[in-house]
């Protein structure tokens, strides 16, 4: 397959593009293999630069002879496309439309991208698993997939073996499975299900279901539909917020996280958590566990560390369950916002206890967007075998490797982060638990005095750490010397 | 104390509301003014203080195992259930708090007897530290179109309205007394504020009488002067709230339209139809905001939600959606917007009215002051804000808030409310406030106390015959003391912006656990950004201070405050991002009986309200400017 066969019209001029917050600007609209750019007048500035894989829906209206495109992104962005000339306006969309669906893995934008900023090889090795493991204490969090019971109720001596190892004489252990005791139990006409109590005496069994799959898409669907709706009335956004149940998902993938942490903290109990495939909730609720439990998982390095563990090398399917975001119409097939949920727990986190995260909303943001449409191969394909089959590591850059030059890293840090030792237990009741506003609101509201209130809290940090006389005396000396200070 | 027969009971225990297996054991104490109960069992002595006006209700509930069950509801909406040993303690209890906490007659309110070892000087200082007059001269007044008048000093005008108001120059006495004639309770038209960029100005008052059917030409002149008071502008409105959909108010509005547009529809045949300046010089819009009957209920419902047993997040966010409460906040700040455009975009002065004009008239009034002028969102400028709009205004304090034993039906969260939207708006302009979140708590706090004269009575009249200004404190200076902790280190300054146009899509509306759900510390951020960030700012605090008092004092100069030497510790202040152990909450309903659910003791677990002190006799010395408020009170002279 070659890219030009899918665009059908490179470029058009006098197009208009508008954002919802922004000034609308006409200029030059060019499509290439990987992004749609648009430039305001030739040579200058490029005033759109966008990834054509972060577009989710392509919308066309035709009025007259020219018509608007709608772009709704994965990032959850909306942009409007004014094309003068239907055809111009048909062959961009059907352009978008194909190029944003390529599945190839290798024909992705990693595999071309080369910023002359960064190796190759940077940031692919950071993270290595034996690390991890010698740290760990007398108690173990383990992950696993479902046990092959079956209808036959089958048994493995050499799983309850290993399962028994693991637990002296006497202890006891939990399996915190994420499916309904029933959802369990029918599993078992699948092949699937549980561990049977006799089989494993010393363990016991507690199920705390999440949701996954398709209707955890639908709830993320619902709630950006909700946010996006500036018509919504009081009543009418507060039921739709309700109805979307995406703040149930978040309690209940903190609660069972911390049910989990409970048995490891405070009962000293080795756990299992499994769902059916241990590659989804499984790895919510122990990468979450590890945030609350281990203040290493906190730290910006820890942080990366725990994701390239708990959910790229164990195998969380990233290219099936982020191939759409909340917008697209297309058939839903594997599709399921698992990891947003997992960074929307994090952000609760951080809201709840401010200083013990070392990154800050940013880097959350960064990774969402990263996950759906990147530059870099660390989110791509769906397990390691996968990623090895296409050369992932050798040939696109890691994440890692760009996140961590100082720089990018100075954007991401937590301006009151100070370590803390302790576990870090959260509140799940319902007025803990707010809505993400960061992300879902992210390109509805305007930020501006959000950022300027962040812009103070961290220069109120600064100066605190290093006290600077002259800085207090310029911000008086201004306020003083404001003429229209007090005088309007 | 004749209405205390148990002054003490041991053996009382105090459940948490929210965790079932916190239970603390302790002693329980009545005295004049507070309920106090000390926790035995806890390693640092821990104190919960009730104030009686704050309690609103008392019920005793069925026994159980444990014993006899008190739950008491506090006007903030702290909740206390206790269980006491003795049928006996339980009732005696139970009587005096009804009877404390409702008193019959002011003189028992507790303003009247605090008595924090001030001078009568610095008290009549106190007094003195807001000065409305000072604020109009900030907006130019008087000028030419606008003059402070007496005309009302033997309250022959408006019996609820201060001596000194505000009218058009152009407004004759016998224009202000005919109006006063045509309009509900004599509450003529007046003036909020003038936009001093435009002339446009806010003016308020309250419905025309039910009855009148006549016209009343005093009314349209004084109409008349205020429109022509901002000679830029061909129009004005004329705005009028009413509860959305009510019959009442159906009647109302036809009234009021009989009234108006029959009046100038009758100018206009007068002089022809095709003059269209007849009509279009007062411009009507109709706002939707409920009345206080379903403000009452509404909160009913909402503290209902905040109250419930481990709720589901459907069943919370259900019942926020049902006691309707976000959306009556809503009501209110989009009445503030419109106001604030009209004044500022449209620089069209504009009137507006409810019915008797003192309570949701005063709601959007003050919002659209805050809007608009970066002063009112200074400390000083929220407290000549309040004392404006609120206190001068006759906004029926002692009635809506119940302070003394009276009709249930005239209880109204209207002040609540409006603490609220400011708040809102503190949550979508982090940087424009110089005050934080406690100032607006700790306000809330002393409406209900009744410790300080301000917020007693009904109207000026009557705090007037009520002698509070020979009789108790203000509580401006008190808090005015305290503004190390009650401000807002984000804060960028008087200039950095002037106003605010806040976004009003139902988003950006969040529900307020620091004020519903204030003392179930649990649910709060366990650590706090502010306490550091004030921190922070300890050390520069001096000169901080000097900048933002000069800020002050430039629009408004005023004398010296009573003791305004910072009382803020400047080293040793507790560092507040030390990690504090917290202690796992019940996770996922049915946990497994094997997990204990560790039960250590959470150190951070006080309520804003419990203090650790040595000794309990210190406390009738020190009841203190904050009865109910975080540590740092003490200090006053």
């Amino acid at each position: 397959m070659e890219f030009s066969e899918l665009i059908k019209t490179a470029t058009v001029e006098n197009v208009l593009l508008s954002c919802a917050g922004l000034p609308a600007v006409r200029g030059t609209l060019c499509i290439t293999s990987h992004h749609l750019l648009l430039s305001s007048c030739p040579g200058g500035d490029v005033e759109l630069w966008l990834l054509i894989r972060n577009v989710d829906a392509v919308e066309k209206r035709l009025t007259g002879s020219s018509g608007t495109i709608t772009l709704r992104c994965k990032d959850l962005k909306v942009l409007q496309l004014e094309i003068p000339g239907m055809e111009e306006c048909l062959n961009i969309a059907s352009s978008i439309e194909a190029l944003s669906s390529v599945d190839s893995v290798m024909m992705m934008y990693p595999f071309f991208y080369r910023p002359p900023s960064l190796k190759l090889e940077e940031g692919w090795h950071q993270f290595p698993l034996e690390q991890y493991f010698q740290q760990i204490s007398s108690q173990v969090m383990l992950r696993s997939s479902q046990p092959l019971t079956g209808p036959n109720r089958r048994r493995c001596r050499e799983d309850e073996t290993l399962l028994g190892t693991i637990l002296d004489e006497g202890e006891r252990g939990f399996i915190i499975d994420t499916r309904s005791a029933q959802a369990a139990k029918q599993a078992r006409m699948t092949g699937g299900g549980t561990e049977p109590k006799s089989s494993y005496p010393q363990w016991r069994r507690l199920h705390r279901p999440l949701e996954r799959g398709r209707p955890l898409q639908e709830s993320f669907a619902k709630l950006v539909e909700a946010c996006s709706d500036p018509s919504l009335s009081m009543d009418r956004w507060l039921g739709r917020l309700e109805s979307s149940r995406w703040l149930s998902h978040v309690k209940a993938a903190l609660s069972t996280a911390c049910l989990a942490a409970q048995c490891m903290d405070r009962e000293e109990a080795t756990v299992l958590v499994h769902g059916a495939e241990g590659t989804d909730t499984t790895l919510l609720v122990t990468a979450l566990a590890q945030v609350i439990l281990d203040p290493s998982c906190r730290t910006l390095a820890g942080f990366q560390g725990l994701l390239e563990r708990e959910w790229i090398q164990a195998g969380h399917p990233f290219h099936l369950r982020c191939a759409h975001s909340a917008y697209s119409h297309a058939r839903l097939k594997q599709e399921a916002p698992l990891f947003l949920l997992f960074l929307d727990c994090v952000w609760q986190l951080s809201r709840q206890f401010p200083f013990s995260l070392e990154f800050g909303e940013r880097l959350l943001l960064s990774l969402f967007d990263n996950a759906y449409a990147s530059a870099y191969g660390t989110f791509l394909c769906n397990n390691e075998k996968e990623r090895s089959l296409c050369k992932v590591k050798e040939s696109t850059h890691s994440l890692w490797a760009w996140l961590n030059r100082p720089e990018e890293q100075q954007k991401l840090l937590n301006p009151l982060y100070s370590h803390n030792a302790l576990v870090i237990w959260p509140s799940v009741e319902p007025q803990s638990i707010q809505l993400w506003q960061g992300l879902f609101l992210r390109w509805i509201r305007p930020s501006q005095h959000l950022d300027e209130a962040w812009a103070e809290i961290q220069r109120l940090v600064e100066e605190n750490n290093a006290p600077a006389k002259e800085s207090t005396g310029n911000r008086l000396s201004q306020s003083l010397s404001d003429p229209t200070a007090g005088v309007s | 104390m004749e209405h205390i027969s148990t002054p003490k009971v041991e053996n009382v225990k105090l459940l948490d509301r929210y965790a079932n297996r916190k239970v603390a054991n302790g002693t329980l104490y009545l005295t004049a003014t507070h309920l106090i109960y000390v926790e035995a069992s806890a390693e640092v002595r821990k104190e919960t203080w009730i104030l009686h006006h704050h309690i609103a209700s008392v019920e005793k509930l069925p026994l159980t195992t444990a014993g006899y069950p008190l739950l008491i509801h506090c006007k903030n909406f702290h909740v206390a259930h206790f269980v006491l040993g003795q049928e006996r303690d339980c009732h005696d209890v139970f009587t005096s708090l009804l009877k404390l906490s409702q008193p019959v007659k002011p003189e028992e309110l507790y303003a009247f007897s605090y008595n924090p070892k001030m001078s009568k000087e610095n008290r009549e200082i106190g007094w003195k530290l807001i000065d409305l007059k000072l604020d109009y001269q900030r907006m130019g007044i008087p000028n030419d179109y606008w003059e402070i008048t007496d005309v009302n000093k033997d309250y022959e005008v408006c019996s609820t309205y201060p001596p000194e108001i505000v009218v058009p120059r152009a407004a004759s006495k016998a224009v202000v007394m005919g109006s006063s004639k045509f309009r509900s309770r004599g509450r003529i038209p007046v003036l909020s504020y003038l936009y001093k960029e435009n002339n446009a100005a806010l003016c308020r008052c309250s419905q025309p009488l039910a009855g009148f059917s006549a016209r009343c030409l005093e009314d349209e002149q004084m109409l008349q002067a205020i429109r022509e008071a901002n000679p830029g502008s061909p129009f004005m409105w004329l705005y009028f709230i009413c509860a959305c959909m009510s019959v009442k108010s159906f009647g109302i509005l036809l009234l009021f339209l009989s009234h108006h547009l029959n009046a100038m529809a009758n100018r206009a045949a007068g002089k022809g139809y095709e003059n269209e300046d007849n009509y279009e010089n007062i411009r009507f819009k109709f706002i939707g905001i409920e009345n206080i009957h379903v403000m009452r209920s509404s909160l009913q419902k909402l503290l209902e939600v905040c109250e419930m047993k481990s709720p589901s997040m459907s069943d919370f966010l259900t019942g926020l959606e049902n006691s309707g409460w976000l959306r009556h906040i809503k009501a209110v700040i989009d009445a503030g917007v419109f106001l604030a455009k009209a004044v500022r975009e449209e620089k069209a002065s504009v009137l507006v009215h409810c019915s008797d004009g003192w309570d949701r008239t005063a709601q959007v009034c003050s919002l659209a002051g805050l809007l608009l002028d970066p002063f009112y969102r200074t400390f000083k400028g929220f407290m000549v804000l309040i004392e404006k709009e609120w206190i001068a205004m006759g906004h029926k304090f002692s009635h809506r808030c119940g302070h003394l034993d009276g009709d249930p039906k005239e209880v109204s969260p209207v002040f609540t409310q409006f603490v609220e939207c400011v708040w809102q708006l503190m949550q979508q302009f982090p940087c424009s406030f110089e005050f934080n979140e406690r100032f607006l708590l700790e306000i809330h706090d002393h409406v209900y106390s009744c410790q300080f004269g301000n917020f007693l009575g009904t109207c000026h009249k009557e705090r007037e015959d009520l002698k509070i200004f020979e009789k108790t404190h203000s509580l401006w200076p008190f808090l005015l003391q305290r503004k190390q902790e009650l401000r807002n280190p984000l804060y960028r300054g008087f200039t950095a912006y002037k106003e605010l146009q806040p976004n009003t899509l139902p988003f950006s509306f969040q529900f307020w656990c620091g004020m519903y759900n204030r003392f179930d510390k649990g649910m709060h951020p366990k650590q706090c950004v502010l306490d550091h960030l004030l921190s922070c700012m300890s050390q520069k605090v001096q000169l901080e201070d000097d900048a933002s008092e000069l800020e002050n004092k430039l629009p408004f100069l005023d004398g010296p405050l009573p003791g305004e030497a910072s009382s803020f510790p400047r080293a040793g202040h507790a560092a507040p991002k030390a990690p504090v152990p917290n202690t796992p909450q019940n996770y996922g309903g049915a946990a497994p009986p094997v997990l204990s659910n560790g039960t250590s003791p959470g150190a951070g677990g006080s309520a804003v309200d419990q203090k650790h002190k040595e000794n309990l006799s210190h406390h009738h010395q020190d009841l203190g400017a904050s009865t109910e408020v975080s540590d740092g009170n003490a200090q006053h002279q």
